[in-house]
């Protein structure tokens, strides 16, 4: 029944589909348009419920983390240079393990100036794909220089196929769908902090 | 009285609440305004994304056998569904062959479409929506009344009564942040629980064999990256050719839809995770043959973003509800009567022509004019009520005879200046809410014909 079904809807989208149409587009890209990319950065996230720092050094960033998460009880990161205590993710072993993490600490591949977007896949969280979203909060540790201006740019910088599971992240789990009223921590992590190192 | 217009009538009678629908919708559409004024380059966007998507869908099954191939290369399990049935069977039977009982599903208007909740509710099965609005509805035994806002109907005052009796909070709490939250405790519990996840999809690419999910809340993600089992269902006019086309509708998408630059998260998914089954259901049911109609295949470029729904007149003062289908507002109207055009005949009526949808739409879908011309599809297949049709047809025999239609305005003058009560009482559904003006003497064609002799 099933490749039945598959082999009639193929033939009938050969059959109706329009003879003619447009031509696919080629390199698809828009100029830059943003004077200084970084700081385009950090107000777009900041409309979107996130906030980006500048930091100076991972020392920079141990030391805020542990003054505005005194009482995270679970800490999990797997950043070698980032000089605080943490479970590394690939020593939990079933996903379902994650739920009490309070704090999780990434490093991010690439910023997007115009959307406050960052590209994270598996290299960025390893195997426990649910890491980014069951954590109470998320940091992201990205480089400053790495922040490009529009989505088109980015995806010229990106490989998505290069692990099972990547996505882009912008701001921390949100909702509007109680009379519009934006609440910030729906199901995923409840605020996100971005560090620019460098 | 046709059923849009009765039930329209009644999300009428409460005129604060109909007001205050009119300003949440309205609000939301100058959100999308602001974001897209950012872009300056946003016409080009729409261009482009109009382009992909035609094109598109004159190769849709060369990209499918592409996408096919590689997507099991990828290890995703591709199933064909020719209908709603094939459709929920696929879903049921993965189910049946692992013993499982407990779903959580994200949102997804094509199971709505299909009906799947109370298909497999019936065979023993929980299935939770997790979408706070989505969930919200499901307590309420209600469909969403918007594919982008399910719950946009409903006052807080609402959400705090249904949350009360299902999830114990206090009577009469209404704050948004408290009620997000006792869903959020909730919902992680049944995102523990659930053996499968079913999400939608927005866009399947082709060259990767991949597809991306998009969401605010991250309830998607939460649900696949913690079951056992993932199936992703979609219909058949979702895929684009290439990875760098998302650019293009990731730009789109959330600004049209909500004003945002982006939505928070966007799951670009390629292959399932270690000790994963990843499924994906592609369904036809009708879009095929939608596929085949030239003048309505276009609607089959739509992304889903809802602001065409966002913007129009009637949507907004009529609620989601009253459309009586998965899809509500002026994509609704195009996309229903293919479904079934006998049940939903009265939809292409419930529009003023205005053409908001279609300025707004960022695939630059015809929308006003596919729903003019499913007027006259409607028509000519008989499926409008004798009413209407007779009226259609005097209307029509009145314009196209000039003496006729010169007799009657005269006669319609004199009636409205010397017995307006004849015309202006509760049977003539055009005086409702309001007030005529007084009718001139004589037409435009006597004025002109005097002052030509004059002039």
């Amino acid at each position: 029944m099933a490749s039945t079904s598959r082999q009639q809807i193929l033939e009938k989208m050969r059959q109706n589909k329009p003879a003619e149409a447009p031509e696919l587009p080629e390199n698809i890209q828009f100029p830059p348009f943003f004077d200084e990319p970084e700081l385009k950065f950090c107000d777009t996230l900041a409309g979107i419920g996130g906030q980006a720092i500048f930091a100076p050094s991972y020392a920079f960033i141990a030391e805020d983390l542990q003054q505005l998460f005194p009482t995270a009880q679970l800490v999990v990161h797997a950043i070698a240079d980032l000089p605080m205590s943490g479970v590394h993710p690939d020593t939990m072993v079933d996903d379902h393990d994650l739920a009490p993490v309070d704090l999780a600490i990434l490093p991010g591949a690439l910023g997007v100036a115009e959307n406050g977007a960052i590209w994270l896949d598996e290299r960025h969280f390893g195997r426990h794909r649910v890491l980014p979203f069951i954590t109470q909060h998320l940091v992201i540790v990205l480089d400053r220089k790495k922040i490009t201006h529009n989505l088109h740019a980015a995806y010229g910088l990106i490989d998505p196929t290069a692990t099972g599971f990547g996505m882009w992240l912008a701001g921390p789990s949100k909702t509007a769908d109680i009379e519009q009223s934006l609440v910030i921590g729906a199901h995923g992590a409840r605020s996100l902090r971005v560090y620019l190192l460098g | 009285m046709s059923q849009h217009s009765v039930a329209a009538d009644l999300f009428n009678k409460d005129e604060a609440r109909v007001d205050w629908h009119d300003e949440s919708l309205w609000f939301i559409r100058q959100k999308r305004d602001k974001a897209v004024w950012q872009i300056p380059e946003w016409e080009e966007l729409r261009q482009l994304g109009s382009d992909i998507k035609e094109h598109t869908l004159a190769h849709l099954d060369e990209y499918w056998r592409t996408f096919e191939e590689k997507a099991a290369a990828n290890g995703i399990q591709i199933h064909w569904a020719a209908d709603a049935q094939e459709h929920n069977l696929i879903i049921l039977d993965i189910m049946r062959q692992h013993h499982m009982t407990r779903i959580v599903k994200s949102k997804s208007m094509l199971t709505e479409e299909c009906h799947l909740n109370p298909f497999l509710e019936k065979n023993g099965i929980e299935v939770i929506d997790t979408d706070l609005g989505e969930r919200i509805v499901q307590m309420r035994n209600e469909a969403p009344s918007h594919i982008v806002l399910p719950a946009i109907h409903l006052k807080r005052e609402d959400v705090g009564d249904t949350f009360h009796e299902h999830l114990g909070t206090e009577a009469g709490a209404t704050d948004p942040q408290y009620l997000t939250e006792a869903a959020r405790q909730h919902l992680r519990e049944k995102f523990i629980q659930a053996d499968l996840a079913i999400t939608g999809v927005n866009f399947a690419i082709a060259e990767t064999g991949g597809f991306v999910v998009c969401t605010n809340e991250g309830n998607a993600d939460m649900g696949a990256h913690l079951a056992k089992i993932h199936i992703a269902c979609m219909g058949l006019e979702k895929i684009i050719p290439k990875m760098d086309h998302l650019g293009v509708f990731l730009r789109l998408l959330a600004r049209s839809a909500t004003g945002q630059p982006i939505t928070t998260y966007s799951s670009h998914f390629h292959k399932p995770r270690a000790g994963q089954e990843m499924h994906l259901v592609i369904v036809d049911n009708g879009r095929t043959t939608q596929l085949g109609r030239p003048d309505f295949r276009n609607s089959l470029k739509c992304i889903r973003c809802g602001s065409c729904i966002n913007t129009c007149p009637v949507y907004r003062r009529s609620g989601g509800h009253s459309y009586h289908n998965a899809v509500s507002g002026p994509i609704g109207i195009i996309l229903a009567p293919n479904l079934d055009m006998k049940a939903n005949a009265d939809l292409p009526f419930a529009s003023t022509l205005c053409g908001s949808c279609t300025n707004v739409c960022p695939v630059k879908i015809d929308i006003h004019d596919q729903i003019w011309k499913w007027r006259q599809t409607v028509v000519a297949e008989g499926y409008v009520e004798g009413g209407k049709k007779q009226g259609i047809r005097l209307m029509s025999f009145v314009l196209s005879n000039p003496k006729v239609y010169r007799f009657m305005g005269k006669m319609g003058r004199s009636l409205l200046r010397i017995a307006p009560f004849l015309v202006n009482n509760g049977l003539n559904p055009w005086y409702k809410n309001r007030e005529m003006p007084v009718a001139p003497t004589e037409s435009f064609r006597d004025w002109y014909l005097k002052n030509e002799k004059n002039g």
